[in-house]
């Protein structure tokens, strides 16, 4: 079954300097993410998982080896074109949130559909609905310091979304809150992810996130260590814990 | 891929950089006042001192016998060495202040960038182009410096004012040299305005420079 790959990486290698030393963080990663999967990449602190993050999401650029976002080799973008690619084909959601504090709701969803050339009227009716459709249709002119983190970050996944883009990136999307609402974002999540097709890639810890994706990469020490498919996760998670799924 | 559209990215209509800028000066509004109050009080000094030269020079051309009977007792009717001296230290104390304020809005907007970091990264990775962001910045200095210059142009003038009425008398508002305080104040203003672009150059610079990465940072 021949599946469309939306973000591919090529032996990428990352090495940082600190000071003297040279830190090698990624140490050669090849990795295919198909179109309309829901994707975790797992690991531990200085795993290099989010170097690889940030690898995939046009944020960094490799020491050496390539990463290809829809087969265009992102290191050979310049700065307009990269402009161009977060903002009509990535969405971001981060762990703290990152809504613009002097704007409200409604404005900070419509401020990617501003930069991307659509009219102000258009943007604001198009934000009002991906508002109503996280559930914060009642709040649309409320700022930021008013609402709760959860609201926080539905506000965020409903600006992801903005222009309808074709790879949500995720990071850590529910480190900064609790149990229940974290639940919630990940449910939310998926929700986009059956309704769309995006794309969506989750750097996390959070071991709720295992349920919903359909593959999980584990990083430890700058490689992938495996990819554990949907199916056989139970199975994983059952070693884990010491618990028959 | 992006061959095409990328020349349909329209730039950010400055208009919404405008309201962004507008904004932020609202909500930050005590740090805006302290970066204001160095305008106000240097362009206050530079108007004042413009003023009074203004005065002065307007005084002693007017064949007023009280005037230059007041003018004499004070030692001010001649071009004198003291006053062309006393003129050149207040001259070199416009400039110094000019600089210091220079500065004082450098640190100010620089310490501004720094905060920010999350919120820059955070427009860059919704397709901000580094010129919108030097545009936010830029814009807010202007705006500080605009409203401070105008504050301080009506401050130094008013000062002035009150001490030339007490120096010389009625005479002042009789005589009152219309024309070169209008320059003087124009010149104000333009100096005030530029100062507080050119200040904020370097740090809008710095913001623009920042990666996308740096809205990711939990801690800073």
């Amino acid at each position: 079954m021949a599946r469309q790959t939306v973000v591919r990486t090529e032996n990428v290698r990352k090495v940082y300097k600190m000071g003297v030393v040279e830190v090698e963080a990624l140490k050669g990663v090849t990795l295919e993410i198909y179109a309309g999967e829901y994707i975790s990449i797992m690991g531990p602190s200085g795993s290099g998982k989010t170097t690889l993050f940030n690898m995939i999401g046009a944020l960094d650029k490799p020491t050496s080896g390539r990463v290809y976002i829809d087969e265009v080799d992102v290191a050979q973008l310049d700065a307009y074109e990269l402009a161009w690619l977060r903002c009509r084909k990535i969405g971001y959601i981060f762990q703290t949130f990152n809504l613009i504090p002097v704007m409200s709701a409604l404005e900070n969803v419509m401020l990617p559909m501003i930069f991307a050339g659509m009219t102000s009227d258009d943007a604001r009716e198009k934000a009002a609905a991906l508002l109503d459709r996280v559930g914060l249709g009642d709040r649309l002119l409320h700022k930021p310091y008013e609402l709760s983190g959860g609201q926080q970050q539905r506000v965020a996944v409903a600006r992801a979304m903005a222009n309808d883009p074709a790879i949500i990136l995720a990071d850590e999307p529910t480190g900064n809150l609790d149990l229940k609402t974290g639940t919630e974002i990940i449910e939310l999540l998926r929700e986009m992810n059956k309704e769309s097709g995006v794309t969506i890639i989750s750097a996390t810890h959070d071991h709720k996130m295992l349920s919903v994706s359909d593959r999980v990469v584990w990083v430890r020490d700058g490689r992938v260590e495996r990819i554990v498919n949907r199916e056989d996760l139970h199975i994983e998670v059952g070693k884990i814990d010491g618990q028959a799924e | 891929m992006a061959e095409r559209e990328v020349g349909q990215q329209i730039v950010l209509p400055l208009s919404k950089a405008v309201e962004l800028s507008a904004k932020s000066i609202k909500v930050r509004l005590g740090r805006s006042l302290i970066t204001m109050s160095g305008i106000i009080l240097a362009i206050a000094f530079l108007m004042s001192i413009g003023t009074s030269n203004a005065v002065l020079d307007r005084l002693r051309q007017v064949d007023d016998p009280k005037v230059q009977s007041v003018l004499q007792t004070k030692g001010l009717d001649l071009d004198s060495e003291a006053v062309r001296e006393e003129r050149a230290r207040n001259t070199w104390l416009v400039v110094l202040s000019l600089l210091v304020c220079l500065v004082g809005i450098w640190n100010s907007m620089l310490m501004s960038v720094t905060e920010r970091f999350r919120e820059i990264g955070t427009m860059k990775c919704l397709g901000a182009l580094d010129s919108f962001i030097i545009k936010i910045f830029l814009l807010e200095s202007s705006f500080q410096g605009v409203v401070g210059t105008l504050v301080g142009m009506f401050l130094g003038l008013f000062l002035s004012l009150g001490m030339s009425l007490g120096t010389y008398g009625t005479a002042v508002v009789k005589y009152f040299p219309w024309v070169a305080v209008l320059r003087w104040g124009g010149l104000s203003f333009l100096i005030g305005s530029v100062l507080s672009v050119i200040a904020a150059i370097y740090p809008a610079y710095v913001a623009a420079k920042m990666e996308p990465v740096e809205a990711m940072r939990v801690d800073r």
